[in-house]
């Protein structure tokens, strides 16, 4: 039989037989539920997934009424951005992005964002957010959101207050690193609900807390309680929080929501969390190994998705975007990767968007 | 759906198209969708003049899906009606 086209986890072309497009399937979801702790998937599933890899055609896609809704990150900053952003750098306005995206390119949703892009720097400009989202929403028809990463990161020395964790820690100053986390997240904690509050004096429809946890546990533990605070006093305001990565480092380790570690969650454990906060949306994040196949990193994404949207209670926008959601690490991921991994995560894992 | 009833997406599929009088796989054609949305003036990717723009199709849409849709909400106490 014909060698199968596909691509590395880099993006580099590849060909593979059947047999190792079979067993680079069976080794990522073996892989996944090894890692997760959660059911392989079955035979069927490995077949389909095959099937996806076997379509000769560029662009695979979905049968008629199979269709997701798309959330996304980053606002217009994709459009006016620099390539650190996955940017464009066409010189447009942001509210100009969002029409784009709207009546352009017939985005689902959208959401405004700082050209910073995390809450800390939104906090000072707040009224410049409120009244460019105040004008958006009159303009547009679709749902926006307001985006912005927790990014606990801009707490810690020399950017913010605080002792840094990746100092102190190799000086084995684990008491100290501790307090600065949990220092540094009651403040990002504060900066989330304020800069929500702001938002929702404008009626925003919906707040995006997007990279969730890449500072590690604290950074998870603010975000949650953040959300947690925001649904107690704005109930109306839609929160989706999407995630920085499959796994939460253990950068503090002892803490706990609703009596639950943190630390060493996957997405299927981390979404039960977001739930108990209170989220209307949850992103799943599963990381791209580029030493593997996309088969491999494919099957191994939609091993962890499928059973992130069994146990969850509220709808699934699985990031699918570069170097996630077993798409390659590559600034222009190719079409035929993305389409596939796409393909792959609603067909089987049946998730709710992207 | 999803954002303000916490609905996945096979349900919320339902309820819209339950709403809208049509079967959930239109909700996805181009040709089916863009004459509902011409004939209910809820809002084209192209532009009309004197078509439904912007908040003016947000708050047909609210009510269309019997949603409370909080810039609509804003806009109506700013407003007289």
């Amino acid at each position: 039989m014909a060698n199968i086209l596909t691509r590395m986890g880099d993006g580099e072309r590849v060909q593979m037989s059947v047999s190792e497009v079979r067993d680079a399937l069976l080794a990522g979801t073996h892989d996944a539920a090894q890692k997760g702790k959660i059911p392989e998937l079955g035979s069927d599933e490995l077949e389909q997934l095959l099937e996806i890899f076997l379509d000769k055609n560029r662009i695979v896609g979905v049968a008629p009424g199979e269709e997701v809704v798309l959330t996304h990150d980053i606002g217009t900053l994709r459009l006016m951005g620099d390539q650190a952003n996955s940017g464009v750098g066409i010189p447009l306005s942001r509210l100009q992005g969002i029409l784009v995206h709207e009546r352009a390119f017939a985005a689902d949703t959208m959401e405004l964002g700082h050209i910073d892009y995390s809450f800390k720097p939104v906090k000072p400009i707040i009224s410049m957010e409120m009244q460019e989202y105040e004008t958006a929403a009159m303009m547009t028809i679709v749902p926006l959101f307001y985006g912005a990463m927790p990014n606990l990161g801009t707490y810690y020395r020399p950017d913010g207050p605080f002792g840094n964790p990746s100092d102190l820690l190799p000086q084995g100053k684990v008491r100290e690193a501790r307090e600065a986390q949990l220092e540094a997240a009651g403040h990002a904690t504060r900066d989330m609900v304020y800069v929500s509050s702001k938002l929702h004096e404008v009626a925003c429809e919906g707040i995006n807390f997007d990279t969730t946890a890449a500072a590690g546990d604290a950074d998870f533990y603010a975000t949650l309680n953040a959300v947690a605070e925001i649904k107690k006093t704005m109930p109306e305001m839609a929160i989706e929080v999407g995630m920085a990565g499959e796994f939460i480092l253990g950068m503090h380790g002892e803490l706990f929501f609703n009596g639950q570690r943190l630390a060493g969650m996957y997405p299927h454990q981390q979404v039960k969390v977001v739930e108990e906060a209170g989220a209307d949306i949850f992103g799943p994040v599963i990381n791209t190994n580029t030493s593997r196949s996309m088969p491999w990193n494919v099957a191994r994404a939609v091993t962890f998705v499928k059973h992130t949207v069994a146990v969850s209670s509220i709808p699934i926008h699985v990031n699918v975007g570069m170097g996630v959601g077993g798409v390659p690490v590559f600034e222009t991921p190719p079409i035929d990767s993305t389409t596939r991994a796409s393909k792959a995560l609603v067909q089987i894992a049946k998730v709710d968007g992207l | 759906m999803q954002m303000h009833r916490k609905m996945k997406l096979p349900a919320a599929k339902k309820y819209v198209a339950e709403r809208l009088k049509i079967s959930v796989t239109d909700l996805s054609d181009e040709q089916v969708m863009r004459e509902i949305r011409e004939d209910l003036d809820i809002g084209i990717i192209t532009s009309v003049p004197g078509s439904a723009k912007g908040m003016e199709a947000k708050a047909r849409i609210a009510a269309l899906l019997d949603l409370e849709i909080s810039t609509v909400k804003r806009f109506r106490s700013k407003t007289f009606f």
